[in-house]
C-alpha cells in the first residue's frame, strides 16, 4: 500500500522535484550548461518512463477495478484527499505519456533560447499530464488539469512560432473555458453527493442511480463534455489545435498531439460517462454525429492546407473523431435496455486503441515536420518535394508513420479505426457509412502530402544545403515511433489485454446507473434548491 | 502429405518472401547492392516450390477423405477482445492453391527479368525488396481464412503497388499515379469495408468456413432470413474488387500505374493484384448465387469495362498502354462470366470456372506481352511511343516470337491458351443467353463480348504489327545497335511464351484437369462440361477478323488506317482522349471535393474564429464603453454634467410638481 502511494507520487513528482534542481543548480550561459540540462532533461524522462513501467508490472489486467489505490489526507475539511490509482484506461495512457515525453525530450534539442526556463516547464508539464491520469478524487484532478495548462501556456507563449502570443491566449482562454465548466459540474456533484470530490464513489452513487437527477445528469454531462472535447478536440470546439501547433515548438506539438488531447478522451471516460450514465445515453446521438462529423469536416479541412504543421493538426481532429463515436455507440432498446454490449465494449475498446495509435502516429508526424523544419526553416507544402533523395532514412520513417495516420493494416491506425466503426454500424448505420468514408478522405490528404514533401523530381524551396539526413538522436526518435507505430498493429492485444476488463465493467455499471436513474421519479435539480454558492465550511 | 509437412508448406509460402523482403530491405542498400536479386530469387523459388507441393498435396488425396475441407494452419491471436476473436491463419484449398502457383510462378520469372531490366538502376534493393513484399502480402491475401485479414492483405498489396508505382518517384508523373492508384482504390476499399460490417452484422463471423460454407442449415436460414442484405452485401464486395480490378468507372488509375517498372507492370497490373477483386468474387460464389441483382451489376459493369476499355486501346499509342486498357478490358470479361452465374444453379460452376480459368490463362499471356514491351523499351532506351519505332522483328527475334505468342493468346488464336478461356466465358455467357430468367440482358452482354472479342484482337495486332513489322526505325535514344534482350530477360519471355501457347490445351478443357481441381472449393462443384464447337468457330472467326483488319491498315495499306480514321472522327478522338475519363471525374468528383475542403477551412477562419475571436474581445469592448466616456475632453464632461443637471433639476421640479 505505502509501496503503492510512493510508486505513484514518485512517478508524478519526479519531473518537478528535478524541475527544482534545474531550477537551483543550473545556468544558461554556456554551452556545456545547456548540454547537461538536455540530458537532465531527457534523463529524468526516461527514468519516469522506467518508474511507469513499474506501474505497468504490478498492474493486474485480469482486475477491473483500480489499483494501486493510495490515499493520504489532503484538505479535509473539504473533503479532498490525494487520492490516486489506476486501471485498465489509465494504464495505457500513462505508458504512453512517459514514453511521448521521454521522446520529445530527446526532441527538444531543437529549443536554443533559454533552455534552463524550457526544460522546467517542460517537466513540470509532465507532473501535470501524470497527475490527471492517477488522480483519482475529482479535486485532484482538477488541480492537475489546471497546473498542466500553464507550462503549456508558456511552452507555447515564449518558445513558440511567430504567431505564438495569439495561439498560446487562443489555447489559453479555449483550456480556461473548458476548465470553467469542469469546475461547475464538480461542484455541482460535490454539493449534490454529500460533499464528496472521490471519483469512485461518485460513480458508485451514479450506478444506484439514486444521487444524481436526470436533470442534473444532463446538465452535467453537457458542461464537462463541452470541457473535455474542447481538449479532444472535436468540432467546434477545434480551432485553438491548428493554431497552437504551428506556433508550438517540435517537442510540445508532440505532447500536444500524443498525450494532451488524449486527456480529452480521458476525462470524458473516466468522469463525464461514469458519473453521469443518463446524461451519456441522453447526448450518445449526438457525440456519435459530432465524431462521424468531425472526422470528415477535419479530414476535409486538411486537405485544404498548405502548412504542413496545420495539416497535421487538422489530422488530428479528424482522428479523435474516432475516439469519441467509439465512446458513445451505446444503443438502448424501447424499454431502455442495452443493445449489443459487446458492440459498445469493442466501440470503448478501439475508441482507447484509437487515443494510443493517435498518440503515437501523430506525435511521430510532428516530429517528422520538426526534423525538416529544423533543417530549411519553413514548412509550406508547395515549397517542398524530393526530401526522398536527399533524406531516404528519414523519408522511409516518416511514410511508415504517415501511412499508420492513414490507418494501414498492420500499422496503429488501422485498428482502433476498424473497431470503432464496426461498432458504430450496430448504433447507427447511416453514422457509420460516413464515418468509414473518412478512409477516402484521408488516404486522399496523406499521399497528397508525401507526394508534396517526399517525393517529386527535386526540393525547390529555401536552404537545400541543409538538407541533410537525421542524425542519431534524431534517428533514435523516428525509430522509436516508426516500431511502435509497427508493433501496436501487429500485437495491438499487448494494450487491449490491459484494457478489456476495465471496459467491460464500464459499460456494465453505466447500464445499471441508465436504468437505475431512468426509474427514478423525477426530483428538482438541487443546486435550485439550495444556495447557489453554499456556504464554506467553518474553519 | 503428413498434415505438419502441410503446415510448413503453408507457412513456407508467404515467409520465404517476407524473409527475403526484411533482408533486403536491412542489408540491401548497403550489402547487397546489385546482388540483391539472389535473395528475392531464393524467397519466391522457395514460395514456388512449396506452393507446386501444395497443389499436389492438397489433392487428389485430401479431398478424398473430406471434399470441402480445407486446410488451415492455425497462426497467432491477432485480436482478443470480448467475444471478438480475430486470428491470423492460413488457409488453403483448390482455389487457393492454383492462385498461389500461378502467382509465385509469375513472380519468379517477373523476379528474374527483373534483374536484367533493373540493372544500373540505383533504386535496386528497394526494387527487389518490394517486389519480395508483394508477393509476401499477395500470397497472404490468397490465403486468408476471412475477411478481416483479406482486407489487410488487400490493403498490403494495394502498398506495394503504391510503392511499385511510384518507385520513380522523382518523376512528378509516377508519384502522381501512385497516389492516384492508392486513392481510387482506397474508394474500392470502402466498399469492402461496408462489406465486411454487413457481413459480421449478418453472419456475426467473418471466417470463410462459416460465412461461405453453404451446408449448415444455421447458414441457409441466415441467407434466407436476410435476402436483401446479401444483395446489399454482394454489391459491395463487389465495389472492393471494382477498385483493385480496375472495373469501370474505377479503372481511371491503371493505365496511370504503367508510370512503374515495367516488370511491376507485368506481375502487378496485369497477373497478379489486379485479379485479386476477380478472385475475391469468385471466392464469395456462395453469398452471389443469393443475390442475382448482384451477379446481373458484375456482369453488367464488366461488359462496359470489357467494351469501353477495348476502345479506349484502339487508338493508343504507348504501347504499355495499349497493354493496360486491354488488361481492364479483360478484367471485364472474367466478371462477365462470374456474372453469368445467375443463369441458374447448374451454371454457377462452369461460369465461376471460366472466370478463374481465364484469371489463369491472362496471367501468363499478359506478363509475356507486359515484358516483352519491357525489352522493347529496354532495347529503344526508354521510349515505348509506337510511332518511333518499327520493324524490330529482326533486330530482337526472341522478344518477336514471343510477343507474337502471347499476342495470338490474347487475341484469341486456336489452340492457344487464350482462345480456351475465352471460349468457356462465351459458353457461359451463351448459357445466360438461353437459360435461367435474364436471357435478354445476356444476350446483349455476349455481343458486347464478341465485338470486344474482335476489337481485342485488332487492337493487339495493331500493337504487334506496328512494332515488330514495317521498315525498321528506332529513336535516337536508342543509340546504334538497339539490341535483343540478355539471356536474363530473354528465358523468362521464352517460359513464359511456351506456357501461354500451351496451358490451354494442357489444362484446359480438352482434358478438364484445371476444371475438376477447381471444383473442390467450396461454393462450386464437380461438373463435366463439353466443348463448344459452334462457339469455338466463332472464336476462330472472330480472332482472325481482327488480326485480318490489323494487317490490311498497318501493314498491307497503311493508308487504310489513316482513311478508317479520318472517317471515324469523333469515336476517333474518344478512343485516343480515354473517353475524357480522368477530365470528367476531375471536374465532377475532384473539384467539389477541394471546394468542400477550402470551404471548412473558411467555415473554421470565418464563422468558428470569427465567434472565438468575437468572444476574446468582449470583455475590451465593455471595457471600452465606458472608457469613451473618460476621453479626457474637459468639453464632453461639461456637456454632460450640463445634461445631469438639467435632467436632475427636471426630475426635482417634476417630482415636486407631483406632490
Amino acid at each position: 500500500m505505502n509501496n503503492d502511494l510512493a510508486l505513484l507520487s514518485w512517478t508524478i513528482f519526479l519531473p518537478t522535484a528535478a524541475a527544482a534542481v534545474l531550477g537551483v543548480g543550473f545556468r544558461d550561459e554556456n554551452p556545456n550548461s545547456i548540454r547537461a540540462m538536455r540530458w537532465f532533461t531527457a534523463g529524468v524522462t526516461f527514468v519516469t518512463m522506467i518508474l511507469s513501467f513499474l506501474i505497468y508490472q504490478r498492474f493486474d489486467p485480469a482486475q477491473a477495478g483500480m489499483q494501486l489505490v493510495s490515499v493520504k489526507s489532503w484538505i479535509p475539511s473539504w473533503n479532498v484527499e490525494y487520492r490516486l490509482g489506476v486501471d485498465g484506461i489509465s494504464m495505457p495512457l500513462i505508458l504512453l505519456t512517459t514514453v511521448i515525453t521521454f521522446l520529445s525530450a530527446l526532441a527538444s534539442w531543437s529549443i536554443t533560447r533559454q533552455v534552463r526556463g524550457y526544460m522546467i516547464l517542460f517537466l513540470l508539464l509532465e507532473t501535470g499530464m501524470l497527475g490527471v491520469f492517477m488522480a483519482l478524487d475529482f479535486f485532484l484532478f482538477y488541480v492537475f488539469w489546471e497546473v498542466m495548462l500553464l507550462p503549456m501556456y508558456f511552452l507555447i507563449g515564449i518558445w513558440g512560432g511567430p504567431r505564438r502570443e495569439y495561439a498560446a491566449i487562443k489555447f489559453f482562454l479555449y483550456t480556461l473555458a473548458g476548465g470553467v465548466l469542469m469546475l461547475i459540474a464538480m461542484l455541482m456533484f460535490y454539493f449534490n453527493s454529500g460533499n464528496n470530490f472521490n471519483l469512485v464513489e461518485l460513480a458508485e452513487m451514479a450506478r444506484a442511480g439514486t444521487v444524481f437527477s436526470r436533470e442534473m445528469q444532463i446538465i452535467a454531462f453537457v458542461l464537462l463534455f463541452i470541457g473535455f472535447a474542447i481538449k479532444l478536440p472535436s468540432f467546434p470546439f477545434h480551432t485553438w489545435l491548428p493554431d497552437a501547433h504551428v506556433e508550438a515548438p517540435t517537442p510540445i506539438s508532440m505532447i500536444l498531439a500524443g498525450v494532451l488531447l488524449k486527456m480529452g478522451g480521458y476525462g470524458i471516460l473516466r468522469i463525464a460517462m461514469p458519473l453521469c450514465p443518463y446524461g451519456t445515453q441522453v447526448a450518445a446521438y449526438a457525440l456519435v454525429a459530432i465524431g462521424a462529423f468531425s472526422i470528415i469536416y477535419g479530414a476535409f479541412a486538411a486537405l485544404a492546407q498548405t502548412d504542413f504543421k496545420r495539416l497535421v493538426a487538422y489530422s488530428s481532429v479528424s482522428h479523435m473523431g474516432y475516439v469519441l463515436i467509439g465512446m458513445a455507440v451505446w444503443k438502448i432498446g424501447e424499454g431502455g435496455e442495452l443493445i449489443g454490449r459487446d458492440y459498445w465494449n469493442m466501440g470503448i475498446n478501439g475508441a482507447m486503441f484509437q487515443m494510443l495509435a493517435h498518440g503515437v502516429s501523430s506525435a511521430g508526424m510532428f516530429f517528422m515536420v520538426g526534423v525538416v523544419y529544423d533543417r530549411v526553416h519553413h514548412r509550406d507544402l508547395n515549397q517542398f518535394g524530393g526530401l526522398m533523395q536527399k533524406m531516404p532514412l528519414y523519408s522511409g520513417f516518416a511514410i511508415v508513420l504517415f501511412f499508420a495516420g492513414l490507418g494501414l493494416p498492420g500499422l496503429c491506425g488501422f485498428i482502433g479505426e476498424v473497431f470503432v466503426v464496426l461498432s458504430s454500424w450496430n448504433y447507427s448505420p447511416l453514422l457509420a457509412i460516413i464515418a468509414a468514408s473518412g478512409v477516402i478522405l484521408t488516404a486522399a490528404y496523406i499521399l497528397w502530402t508525401i507526394q508534396r514533401v517526399y517525393l517529386g523530381p527535386e526540393y525547390r524551396g529555401p536552404h537545400p544545403e541543409a538538407l541533410s539526413e537525421m542524425n542519431e538522436r534524431e534517428f533514435s526518435v523516428a525509430f522509436t515511433l516508426s516500431a511502435l507505430a509497427v508493433v501496436l498493429g501487429i500485437v495491438p492485444n499487448t494494450m487491449f489485454r490491459l484494457m478489456e476488463n476495465t471496459t467491460d465493467q464500464l459499460t456494465r455499471t453505466m447500464q445499471q446507473g441508465y436504468e437505475a436513474t431512468r426509474e427514478e421519479p423525477a426530483v428538482e435539480l438541487s443546486l435550485t434548491q439550495e444556495s447557489p454558492f453554499p456556504a464554506l465550511p467553518n474553519r | 502429405m503428413s498434415e505438419s509437412v502441410q503446415q510448413l508448406l503453408m507457412w513456407l509460402i508467404p515467409g520465404a518472401p517476407l524473409t527475403a523482403a526484411i533482408l533486403i530491405a536491412l542489408f540491401g542498400p548497403k550489402v547487397l547492392r546489385g546482388q540483391s536479386h539472389w535473395l528475392c530469387w531464393l524467397g519466391i523459388a522457395t514460395a514456388f516450390g512449396c506452393s507446386l507441393a501444395l497443389l499436389t498435396s492438397i489433392t487428389p488425396e485430401g479431398f478424398a477423405v473430406d471434399p470441402s475441407q480445407p486446410a488451415v494452419v492455425i497462426g497467432y491471436e491477432w485480436i482478443k477482445v470480448g467475444s471478438l476473436d480475430i486470428r491470423i491463419d492460413l488457409r488453403a484449398d483448390a482455389m487457393t492453391s492454383i492462385m498461389l502457383s500461378m502467382v509465385t510462378g509469375v513472380s519468379l520469372l517477373v523476379a528474374i527479368f527483373g534483374s536484367g531490366y533493373m540493372h544500373h538502376d540505383p533504386g535496386y534493393p528497394r526494387f527487389f525488396a518490394a517486389v519480395s513484399l508483394f508477393v509476401f502480402s499477395m500470397c497472404m491475401l490468397v490465403l486468408a481464412g476471412s475477411f478481416l485479414m483479406l482486407f489487410v492483405f488487400w490493403e498490403a498489396v494495394g502498398l506495394c503497388s503504391y510503392l511499385l508505382i511510384g518507385f520513380w518517384f522523382r518523376k512528378p508523373s509516377a508519384a502522381a499515379a501512385a497516389k492516384k492508384a492508392f486513392v481510387v482504390n482506397r474508394i474500392g476499399d470502402f466498399g469492402l469495408l461496408m462489406a465486411m460490417f454487413l457481413i459480421w452484422r449478418t453472419f456475426g463471423s467473418l471466417d470463410f468456413d462459416w460465412v461461405l460454407n453453404s451446408g449448415s442449415t444455421e447458414w441457409q436460414m441466415i441467407i434466407g432470413a436476410n435476402r436483401e442484405t446479401i444483395t446489399l452485401i454482394c454489391l459491395c464486395l463487389f465495389l472492393g474488387a471494382m477498385g483493385k480490378s480496375a472495373q469501370f468507372p474505377l479503372h481511371v488509375w491503371l493505365p496511370d500505374a504503367m508510370e512503374g517498372p515495367t516488370p511491376v507492370s507485368a506481375l502487378i497490373h496485369a497477373a497478379t493484384m489486379v485479379t485479386a477483386g476477380v478472385y475475391l468474387v469468385a471466392r464469395c460464389t456462395p453469398l452471389f448465387v443469393w443475390a442475382p441483382t448482384a451477379q446481373l451489376v458484375v456482369a453488367g459493369v464488366g461488359a462496359a469495362t470489357a467494351l469501353i476499355a477495348a476502345l479506349t486501346a484502339l487508338m493508343q499509342y504507348d504501347l504499355k498502354r495499349v497493354m493496360a486498357y486491354s488488361t481492364v478490358s479483360q478484367l471485364g470479361f472474367m466478371f462477365m462470366a462470374l456474372g453469368a452465374a445467375a443463369a441458374g444453379p447448374e451454371y454457377v460452376t462452369p461460369a465461376v470456372t471460366a472466370a478463374m480459368f481465364h484469371l489463369f490463362t491472362h496471367a501468363f499471356f499478359k506478363a509475356l506481352l507486359f515484358l516483352g514491351s519491357g525489352s522493347v523499351m529496354h532495347s529503344m532506351g526508354d521510349v515505348i511511343d509506337m510511332r518511333r519505332f518499327s520493324g524490330l522483328r529482326r533486330v530482337m527475334p526472341t522478344t518477336h516470337w514471343t510477343f507474337l505468342a502471347g499476342a495470338a493468346a490474347l487475341a484469341g488464336v486456336p489452340p492457344l491458351s487464350g482462345f480456351f478461356s475465352k471460349d468457356d466465358i462465351l459458353a457461359s455467357l451463351s448459357a445466360g443467353m438461353t437459360h435461367g430468367d435474364h436471357r435478354l440482358y445476356f444476350a446483349i452482354i455476349f455481343l458486347v463480348a464478341v465485338l470486344t472479342a474482335v476489337l481485342t484482337a485488332f487492337y493487339t495486332f495493331r500493337a504487334y504489327f506496328m512494332t515488330f513489322w514495317g521498315p525498321e526505325k528506332f529513336p535516337e535514344e536508342a543509340g546504334a545497335h538497339p539490341h535483343e534482350a540478355s539471356p536474363v530477360m530473354a528465358i523468362p519471355l521464352q517460359i513464359l511464351a511456351l506456357l501461354a501457347i500451351s496451358i490451354g490445351f494442357i489444362v484446359g478443357p480438352l482434358t478438364h484437369r484445371f476444371s475438376s481441381y477447381l471444383a473442390h472449393t467450396m461454393g462450386l462443384s464437380e461438373t463435366h462440361p463439353h466443348l463448344h464447337w459452334g462457339l469455338m468457330l466463332l472464336s476462330t472467326a472472330i480472332a482472325a477478323s481482327g488480326i485480318y483488319a490489323a494487317f490490311v491498315m498497318y501493314v498491307r495499306s497503311p493508308a487504310k488506317a489513316e482513311e478508317a480514321r479520318l472517317r471515324s472522327g469523333r469515336l476517333y478522338d474518344l478512343s485516343q482522349n480515354k473517353f475524357y475519363f480522368d477530365e470528367i471525374l476531375t471536374t465532377l468528383v475532384v473539384a467539389p471535393l477541394r471546394r468542400l475542403a477550402a470551404l471548412s477551412v473558411s467555415f473554421d477562419r470565418t464563422v468558428i474564429d470569427g465567434a472565438v475571436d468575437a468572444v476574446g474581445r468582449l470583455p475590451r469592448l465593455l471595457s471600452q464603453a465606458p472608457a469613451r466616456l473618460h476621453g479626457g475632453v474637459v468639453g464632453n464632461y461639461a456637456l454632460v454634467m450640463l445634461l445631469a443637471a438639467t435632467a436632475a433639476v427636471v426630475f426635482v421640479v417634476q417630482a415636486l410638481g407631483r406632490q
